[in-house]
């Protein structure tokens, strides 16, 4: 950690490093650890035991956990998977549009699509329950414009759509990070890749699918490890849209709420922080499943293009 | 940019596309803030119209700003989000100062240690840390959300500031060194000054997420006192669920300043975003 040279011990470099590494070793990474360790303990009359694994095998095999945890864990890969195959494919494609040569607006359209995300989860997840109830009107008024207003159900009250809704909701939010990203990757391509492209006729769609996006897809694996990480760690548009219960009856549940219910407990659920621990420690072990597969299998694999 | 030139169909779609995506994006956040200008009858009888003279009401402003504790709220969300970027932009500064500038053993070791926490979440400590604010008895303190915050903005900080501070050009800093400045004099006047805009860009996305997350008032400082205006505004408008016309109102006061500091950082931002295109 200090410094260890040939020369005077350089007293500076300790002096830089200290504060950021004290403070977050403390609030960060010691607490991490501490919640791991947690997650091996027990309360046992009014001291922590050590159970190994036992909180684990609770947490997988009673029904009273069990049930619980499969869902928000189901529920929370279907929120991912929605998150892939709608927000990074829109925002590669608005990306895309956007950085077309000589488009006009194209800083307005930019600062337009970014404003979602910088709105809190308590503002977003307001705002869409309150256009989706059909208390209001505006959802079905506005589907009635375009014909379609039979389709129209109270979507954020029905179990088996208010998971999609809320993901969608998501997506709505954050879209704007992969389409900046990829924006920004984009821009960085040199003219004269795309100069050579065009020498030989490869212009339009084809330029996109053959030229542009094998040089972007490092930036898409960028953005597809950041929507893992963000989604398996989501929780406060679910609460604020749903509640702590992630209605209607769990169907909106996913590992934060599971965690946050766990750990203080909700209504008549007594919170049990060991238990809350060893879902913490799930979820700490598939987001770093995650990241070392996108480290080791995908970024190793993706050629990088230097220019 | 290239040359080639653009037929004009194409262009036509692409601004269909982009202006459809547009309204998508902006569509709630305007019909909010409409409405929540309109009588109870005009928000329910009109929703998709601009309030006219004859729904215009402002019933919805005079309730919430009668009712919730708005002004301390926003008063402790600007603490907290004002000391936490101090922290975390001085902190992270010298942390990447030293990452960058100085060759010793474990450097990369030091890096990669402090990286680890842009991809695990901070939130996954929380029962240890909750432990550990009680046990210093920072619970419902805004010191405790302080702490935390610099924390988490920390790693992301270090590794964008690292990245800048290695382009500060070795002549300057060396002939500060040759005229008989400290290493901290070369930081604090040399180098500080001159990655200023790229302090600026980390400023903004470590403003946002402590600006909105819920989480942690929620779980560290719910009380009264400490009360964030993220925090005061879930439960304001767990409260008011039936009053259409205070909710849409307090939603409104939530998003205007958010926008207000985008629209004028909007370039700032951006252009940090796309800094490493345009190098």
């Amino acid at each position: 950690m200090a410094a260890a040279s040939k020369r005077p011990f350089r007293w500076h470099i300790g002096v830089f490093l200290a504060p950021a590494v004290l403070v977050y070793t403390a609030i960060m990474i010691l607490p991490l650890a501490g919640t791991l360790q947690l997650s091996l303990f027990r309360n046992i009359d009014q001291s922590q035991v050590f159970v190994g694994l036992a909180n684990f095998r609770t947490l997988f095999g009673d029904p009273n956990w069990s049930v619980g945890f499969w869902n928000a864990l189901r529920n929370n890969v279907w929120f991912f998977i929605i998150h892939m195959l709608v927000q990074n494919p829109i925002g590669v494609m608005l990306a895309a549009l956007l950085s077309s040569p000589r488009l006009r607006f194209a800083a307005f359209y930019r600062t337009a699509i970014f404003v979602p995300t910088i709105l809190s989860f308590v503002i977003v997840g307001f705002a869409w329950k309150l256009i989706l109830s059909p208390l209001w009107g505006v959802a079905p008024n506005l589907m009635d414009l375009v014909g379609l207003k039979s389709l129209f159900t109270p979507w954020l009250g029905k179990e088996q759509y208010a998971l999609t809704t809320l993901s969608l909701i998501s997506v709505w939010q954050f879209v704007g990070i992969p389409m900046m990203l990829i924006y920004a990757a984009l821009l960085s391509i040199p003219e004269e890749v795309i100069e050579a492209a065009e020498c030989d006729g490869i212009t339009g769609m084809s330029q996109f699918w053959k030229i542009k996006l094998p040089l972007i897809l490092p930036s898409i694996g960028i953005i597809s490890i950041l929507t893992f990480v963000g989604n398996f760690n989501a929780f406060d548009l679910i609460y604020t849209a749903q509640g702590a219960l992630a209605g209607p009856n769990y169907s909106t549940d996913i590992l934060g709420t599971f965690l946050y219910r766990a750990f203080f407990g909700f209504q008549l659920q007594i919170g049990d922080p060991n238990m809350g621990s060893a879902i913490a420690t799930m979820m700490f072990l598939i987001i770093l499943g995650g990241v070392c597969v996108y480290l080791f299998l995908i970024q190793t694999r993706l050629r990088r293009y230097q220019f | 940019m290239s040359t080639a030139t653009r037929s004009l169909p194409r262009t036509i779609g692409a601004h269909a596309i982009l202006l459809t995506y547009t309204v998508i994006a902006l569509f709630p956040v305007i019909i909010v803030i409409m409405n929540s200008f309109k009588s109870r009858a005009g928000i329910f009888g009109a929703p998709l119209t601009p309030p006219t003279p004859k729904t215009f009401d402002l019933i919805g402003y005079t309730t919430v700003i009668g009712q919730g504790d708005f002004i301390h709220y926003f008063q402790n969300s600007l603490v907290v989000t004002v000391a936490s970027l101090f922290f975390v932009l001085l902190f992270g500064a010298m942390a990447a100062f030293a990452l960058s500038e100085y060759r010793f053993r474990g450097n990369t070791m030091m890096g990669l240690y402090l990286a680890l926490g842009i991809m695990i979440p901070i939130r996954l400590g929380t029962v240890a840390i909750l432990q550990l604010m009680v046990a210093s008895g920072l619970v419902n303190t805004l010191t405790a959300l302080i702490l935390v915050y610099t924390a988490q903005g920390l790693p992301l900080a270090v590794f964008i500031l690292s990245e800048f501070m290695k382009q500060v050009s070795d002549d300057l800093k060396n002939a500060g060194r040759i005229d008989g400045l400290s290493e901290y004099t070369i930081f604090f006047r040399l180098v500080l000054p001159l990655v200023r805009p790229s302090m600026a860009t980390v400023a903004v996305f470590t403003m946002i997420p402590i600006w909105n997350d819920l989480w942690f008032p929620l779980i560290l400082a719910p009380s009264e006192e400490t009360k964030t205006v993220t925090l005061g505004a879930q439960l304001f408008l767990g409260q008011f669920v039936t009053n259409w016309n205070a909710i849409l109102a307090a939603l409104s006061l939530a998003i205007m300043p958010v926008l207000i500091l985008y629209v004028i950082f909007s370039r700032q931002l951006i252009r940090g975003i796309t800094s490493g295109a345009v190098k």
